[in-house]
């Protein structure tokens, strides 16, 4: 294993855990190694009895699974699978935010408002729910109703394709991967890959294509936009970054995970006089909230929330013996932190009825008593902080500020209200292209630098960057989410975050919000009066490591833009179905995948794929 | 002296050891680069399924080696110092005398050619690919020794005394 992070605080957290005898993801990691080849190559097979079955990938037997299945039909069978776990995530986060704006409708639930009037009645606009004369709370159950009717069979057409270019949505249709209902998609990849149904890798594979359009086009989109309605359009914010955001003197509450339902009514509660006493009380100063992963975007794109770190530092924070409770909704999780916690004072409460874990105290939240539930959860943080042990607490001082919030809305006004400026700037070559560098962290990869070295690679070379996710706080946490990291930029780029006052790396928010990004992908499309895939655009995830990303990964390709993968995805058995995803899907999509483990190398095969796009416009390389 | 031991009780069939030896006989030395090379690289060991386990088969390097007995180029041969069973292609007629002599089936042919290949007890390693690879530790590499103590050991927590019946008094 090489250098395990270039994140100081986490090295120091790492060493910290080190010397108390504490493990981590890395120390883990190392008792799986060597990891299963097959399960590497993708060319296991477990969906039925007569198996588990595996390919030989030398050539050898057994070439085939006992149902006669190849290399090809395994790998493209568990693709399809990961697919389908990703977008189930998503759009159930997705259901998630629907339900909670009807239950909002219906005045049933604390503490939820409609926030974001201007973007319900454009949404209601889009879904042909009438809005003249009714109140906002009619309109709202009335749009939650068509949402709700988007996830199942009713409709033929997921209504937020109608956002995407003409020439996109014909590809689509031509190609029989237009998505109809988000569950519907789901649901058909669990059934085409059970025994003895779709064994037709590309057949199987391009319903992979659907279901991942039916995440970024569906229930992502759904997640980003009614939070928004919600809980506000992010607009640009400054806040803090990196596990130096924890403090010393006052109670520390991490909220971790995906959804900004409960996260939100946290930070409202945090703000109770009562509990602030209580916590006066108790000896600490304050209250102080910060995130993680996900829910920390959501919260530090709306209102500025400290964020203490990304995916591979859930741990370490725990190990900073300073955080008096966790609190856990869904998804990337590790279950692991019930053990680190154990060795602190720290009380890590799961509070999804979907997410459990051994050994973790589970406090059920339910939007109809938010508020209650919030407040008991803050009060038990507040209690816990006398139990702080105190030899045992230390802080990493790195700490970095971010400016984020950058939602299309917000880069809109930005730009002063049109997407001109961007334009003349691209067509101009003072800004190249754009590239979307989204995802995890990753332990089989150095953390964070295959995030900065590809970011600072694109901006040096004029290229304006777009980020969501554990991404995005890789960059919050080096500095780049600053107007001053314009310095680092080529001179293109630089002038012209210097003249609209913005980063060059932009922060969309969490991962559901890479939506956000197709939208603007769409606006700079339809503005040339071209396909997506015509754009000087990239997507990269060089450090995934979640299903998520997969069925990311597979919705930014079936969008048209060429996505760059920094760990190597388990496909690489089904040699005709890597060849489909790294060729194939080019011919018939405009786009396709590349892995790339060398950031630096990445960043060269993106730079040259912006110089063709752009000569294909007309435009100077 | 080391050699490759197998416990054949703990082997789970996964054939972890069948990649990771093909994988060391590669060109490239990785599992991604071993896939793209012109000539597959070739397994040296082979689990089979027994009656009720599962059987990780490699070259015994034996002492009274048959295929070494055999083999009339002194192609087979037995490495002095470390008693491992060699195979030198250059010398190899592809006459496939040893793939009869060898009692275990494991001297092999690749794919097209009368050529063998076996196992060479990965010679820059510390420890075998195979035994490195192996999740369960099915297979051991330690000496004859260590093996059969470990073995006594385990026999040895087996046995009781039986306790006296007990008497009313």
């Amino acid at each position: 294993m090489g250098e395990k992070s270039v994140d100081r605080a986490s090295l120091k957290m790492l060493k910290k855990a080190s010397d108390e005898g504490i493990g981590t993801a890395w120390d883990r990691l190392e008792k799986q190694e060597p990891q299963c080849g097959f399960g590497l190559l993708g060319i296991c097979c477990r969906n039925c009895n007569m198996g588990p079955c595996r390919i030989d990938p030398f050539e050898e037997e057994p070439g085939k699974g006992v149902c006669g299945a190849t290399a090809d039909i395994i790998a493209a069978r568990n693709l399809l699978r990961m697919i389908a776990a990703g977008a189930a995530a998503h759009s159930d986060h997705g259901r998630d935010v629907v339900t909670t704006l009807y239950a909002a409708a219906q005045g049933e639930v604390q503490g939820y408002q409609i926030k974001d009037e201007a973007k319900l009645h454009a949404l209601a606009a889009e879904f042909g729910v009438v809005a003249e004369g009714r109140s906002k709370e009619e309109i709202a159950r009335d749009l939650a109703r068509e949402a709700m009717e988007e996830f199942g069979m009713v409709k033929e057409r997921l209504q937020f394709l109608n956002r995407a270019p003409e020439k996109r949505r014909a590809v689509w249709e031509k190609l029989g991967i237009a998505p109809r209902g988000i569950d519907r998609e789901i649901v058909e990849a669990l059934h085409r890959t059970h025994m003895g149904v779709d064994n037709d890798y590309t057949n199987i594979t391009l319903h992979g294509g659907r279901t991942g359009l039916s995440d970024g086009w569906g229930g992502s989109m759904f997640a980003t936009e009614f939070s928004d309605i919600l809980f506000g359009t992010p607009r640009p914010v400054r806040g803090k970054s990196n596990l130096g955001v924890l403090k010393e003197d006052q109670v520390n509450i991490v909220v971790h995970g995906h959804e900004p339902i409960l996260s939100e009514i946290i930070v409202l509660a945090a703000r109770d006089e009562e509990l602030l006493a209580v916590a006066r009380e108790k000896g600490a100063r304050g209250i102080n909230v910060c995130g993680m992963c996900c829910t920390g975007n959501e919260l530090l794109m709306r209102h500025g929330v400290p964020i203490a770190g990304n995916f591979l530092q859930q741990e370490l924070a725990l190990v900073t013996g300073a955080v008096e409770a966790m609190v856990v909704d869904v998804q990337c999780v590790m279950p692991a932190l019930a053990q680190v916690a154990k060795c602190y004072h720290t009380k890590i409460i799961s509070t999804s009825p979907k997410a459990k874990f051994p050994g973790v105290e589970h406090v059920s939240f339910e939007e109809h008593s938010a508020l209650e539930i919030a407040k008991r959860i803050v009060r038990m943080a507040v209690e816990n902080y006398p139990s702080r042990k105190q030899e045992l607490v230390q802080i990493p001082d790195e700490e970095m500020e971010y400016m984020s919030g950058f939602s299309v809305e917000a880069i809109l006004q930005a730009l002063g209200g049109t997407l001109n400026p961007l334009l003349d700037a691209v067509k101009a070559g003072r800004i190249k292209g754009i590239a979307a560098i989204v995802g995890c962290n990753n332990p089989k990869t150095t953390q964070d630098r295959g995030h900065l070295t590809l970011t600072r690679e694109l901006i040096k070379n004029d290229c304006l960057v777009v980020q969501t996710g554990c991404a995005a706080i890789a960059c919050a946490k080096a500095g780049l989410l600053l107007p001053e990291a314009a310095a680092e930029a080529g001179p293109g780029l630089r002038a012209v975050c210097e003249a609209l006052q913005v980063p060059p790396v932009l922060h969309m928010g969490s991962c559901v919000d890479i939506s956000r990004i197709l939208v603007a992908a769409s606006a700079v499309a339809n503005a040339l009066g071209v396909d997506i895939s015509d754009l000087p655009a990239v997507g990269a995830a060089p450090e995934w490591m979640s299903e998520k990303a997969v069925s990311i990964g597979t919705y930014v390709v079936g969008s048209g833009v060429l996505t760059v993968l920094g760990t190597v995805p388990p496909v690489l058995g089904g040699k005709n179905l890597v060849e489909l995803l790294t060729k194939g899907a080019r011919d018939v999509l405009g786009a396709a995948f590349a892995v790339e483990e060398d950031p630096s190398k990445a960043a060269a095969l993106i730079l040259e794929h912006i110089a063709a796009k752009r000569q294909a416009l007309g435009l100077e390389p | 002296m080391k050699e490759v031991f197998i416990d054949i009780s703990r082997c789970l069939g996964c054939k972890s050891c069948e990649l990771a030896c093909a994988v060391a006989h590669s060109e490239s030395q990785s599992l991604f680069g071993s896939l793209f090379e012109s000539i597959p690289p070739r397994k040296r060991i082979y689990v089979h399924a027994g009656d009720c386990f599962s059987v990780p088969l490699n070259c015994r390097h034996c002492e009274e080696a048959g295929c070494v007995a055999v083999c009339p180029t002194g192609a087979m041969f037995k490495e002095e110092q470390t008693g491992v069973v060699l195979h030198d292609c250059a010398r190899c007629l592809g006459c496939g005398f040893c793939e009869m002599a060898c009692p275990f089936g494991v001297i092999t042919r690749a794919p097209g050619s009368k050529i063998v290949a076996k196992c060479d007890r990965c010679p820059e390693r510390e420890v075998p690919a195979c035994v490195e690879a192996c999740p369960t530790r099915a297979l051991l590499f330690i000496t004859s020794q260590e093996a059969q103590q470990v073995k006594r050991q385990h026999i040895s927590t087996q046995f009781f005394l039986p306790r006296p019946p007990v008497t009313s008094a």
